[in-house]
């Protein structure tokens, strides 16, 4: 077909345009080294401990490595125009912002990654259930890639679009029990974790690691998908009604 | 059959009418001209004809297919040129020519192939690995033009192809206009230039605050001035006026003293000291007696020449626009929008 001509080569224009290019290369590194560096150290529990950290350093990880990249290959590309060009070619809205989407989360996964390696140095892996593990992380670059389009097309304005993602992910580090339990959190604050996509995929992270989940993984795993399917949907929905005017 | 049928066509924003019932057809192979001043409608209407803007009522049909029942089979058979380019500056021109040509579903051999056929034709090779960031103002253009047909569209929009770029490059460009046409494309150009729309454009419409006011082809709109013989006269004032002595000598013909220069050239504005006046007549003007005349009179003719009616008059009569208004609405609303956006250019 030829529509997935259009998509693998939407898809490598923005790998090679916007993720390999060394400032993106470096700080998809050295953000989540420096992270996982700093809670590893100050932690002060010892190296065992390492596997209590690694699934909320890896879950902020993809976060800060998907969402920003929206504002690039979207609101950034509606503002000069180019965005034109794709909405006149022969390709489905859906596929386009697959597309669009799919270098993000590639970038979100890799970015994934680099804790784990590093953890990997620091102590033995061998008890993660690889299996649920990997799927958390990739619902989880898909539904940060999926916030951050609805994010870019919500605004219009680079800038924009960086304030209003920091708005929702520094609340989402604290709220979606990265690092301390919701259990510890005021009560008032805890429906807010649950209205969250992360908590879900953070909790399954957890039970993958030490089985810590609080809820059972299938059901973190389908509300996860079912936040993906919807804020696909939105931001679909969004581009229709504000930029086919 | 038609390429293009628009019936009733209308897109409004807010509280501006920016297109108002507007209908017309656009043959297969011919190259229509949508004519008029800034701010009439005419990107709006491509616009909703390529899919970027939804009309509020009306029909499109392409190539007998109704447009929205359609989209993704029509989407592949148009190119656009949109006014501005919207390409990407991080790529090379090469990199941009294949990447449009993907979005199309061309294969990679065939991308790379035709990518450089339109460069070498383009007269752009020498740039191709170049970013298209830093091209000329013209070249840019040009690249948008060869984005725009890589796939071999039937029907190409245009979306005022020269406003904003050296007159050397507008040449060009008017030119590979031509030659595409010729090859048989089907061509839908909006201008806000007169001359333009006359040396290209087979029919033309006129359109003015979102409404077509007049749409013919270009000998129908010429044939009424045909009868008509213009010259224009500039001559130093004297002590007498020279249209009212030519007036009193030469009865058969018609002489008015005119504010700005007659005809095209809008190169040169009347200087003080100076009279122009316009001859008209339904005879050929014996231009040469009536300077004679003058300077026998002791009143000194700086230039006298015989005007082509054109389809300027057309224009003006019908619409009420003078053409040099049209340009200065033009170029100053572009100022005001450079400025607007910080001069990111
Ligand atoms: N996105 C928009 N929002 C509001 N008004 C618009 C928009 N696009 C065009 N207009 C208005 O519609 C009218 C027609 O604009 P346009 O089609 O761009 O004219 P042209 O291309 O002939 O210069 C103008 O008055 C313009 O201000
Ligand atoms: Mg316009």
């Amino acid at each position: 077909m030829s529509q997935w001509t259009a998509f693998f080569n939407i898809l490598a224009k923005d790998v090679h345009a916007y993720y390999l290019k060394p400032p993106n290369i470096s700080w998809g590194l050295l953000f989540p080294l420096a992270w996982t560096g700093m809670f590893f150290i100050k932690s002060g529990q010892g190296l065992e401990d390492v596997l209590g950290l690694l699934p909320g350093v890896v879950a902020l990880s993809i976060l800060f490595g998907t969402t920003s990249m929206l504002a690039v290959t979207v609101t950034f590309e509606k503002k000069n125009r180019s965005f034109e060009r794709l909405l006149l070619s022969p390709i489905s809205l859906e596929l386009l912002m697959l597309a669009k989407t799919g270098g993000a989360i590639i970038f979100g996964l890799a970015n994934a990654f680099v804790p784990v390696i590093m953890a990997s140095f620091l102590t033995d892996l061998s008890s993660i259930a690889w299996g649920s593990f990997f799927m958390a992380v990739l619902l989880i670059a898909i539904a940060s890639a999926f916030l951050g389009l609805f994010i870019a097309v919500a605004v219009s304005e680079v800038f924009e679009a960086q304030t209003f993602s920091n708005f929702f992910r520094f609340p989402m580090v604290f709220l979606c029990g990265l690092f301390f339990p919701i259990a510890k959190l005021p009560v008032f604050l805890r429906p807010l974790s649950y209205a969250l996509p992360l908590t879900y995929g953070v909790d399954v992270l957890h039970g993958s690691v030490q089985s810590t989940n609080i809820m059972p993984m299938y059901l973190d795993l389908v509300v996860l998908a079912g936040f993906c399917i919807l804020l696909f949907a939105g931001s679909l929905h969004n581009i229709k009604r504000k930029w086919i005017m | 059959m038609n390429a293009v049928e628009v019936r009733n066509l209308s897109k409004s924003f807010e509280d501006v009418k920016a297109v108002d019932k507007i209908s017309f057809v656009v043959k297969k192979g011919e190259m229509f001209g949508f004519l008029g001043p800034n701010g009439a409608g005419k990107t709006t209407t491509i616009n909703m004809l390529t899919g970027l803007a939804r009309p509020d009522q009306g029909s499109i049909r392409v190539h007998g297919k109704d447009y929205l029942k359609n989209l993704k089979t029509i989407k592949q058979s148009i190119g656009v040129v949109p006014d501005e380019s919207n390409l990407y500056p991080e790529l090379s021109g090469l990199e941009n020519l294949c990447f449009c040509a993907a979005l199309y579903g061309m294969k990679k051999a065939e991308r790379t192939a035709k990518a450089w056929e339109l460069l070498e034709q383009f007269g752009l090779k020498e740039a191709a690995f170049r970013k298209f960031g830093a091209y000329s103002k013209g070249m840019k253009r040009k690249l948008t033009i060869a984005a725009g047909i890589i796939h071999d569209p039937e029907i190409l929009f245009l979306d005022e192809p020269t406003t904003g770029i050296d007159v050397a490059s507008a040449r060009q460009i008017r030119m590979l206009i031509a030659r595409l046409h010729e090859t048989g494309k089907t061509v839908f150009l909006t201008t806000h230039y007169i001359e333009e729309a006359e040396r290209l454009c087979e029919r033309i419409a006129f359109i003015v605050s979102g409404r077509i006011v007049r749409i013919d082809t270009m000998e129908n709109l010429l044939q009424p001035m045909q009868e008509e013989h213009l010259a224009e006269i500039i001559c130093t004032r004297g002590e007498k006026q020279a249209v009212d002595l030519l007036g009193k000598e030469f009865k058969d013909l018609v002489f008015n003293n005119t504010g700005r220069n007659a005809g095209r050239s809008f190169s040169r504005d009347k200087e003080a000291g100076e009279e122009h006046v316009r001859v008209k007549s339904g005879e050929p003007i014996p231009v040469g007696r009536l300077v004679r005349f003058l300077e026998e009179n002791g009143i000194q003719v700086i230039e006298a020449r015989l005007l082509r009616s054109s389809l300027e008059d057309v224009f003006v009569r019908i619409t009420g626009i003078e053409a040099k208004e049209l340009l200065k609405v033009t170029e100053t609303k572009r100022h005001g929008k450079k400025k607007k956006a910080g001069g990111g250019t």
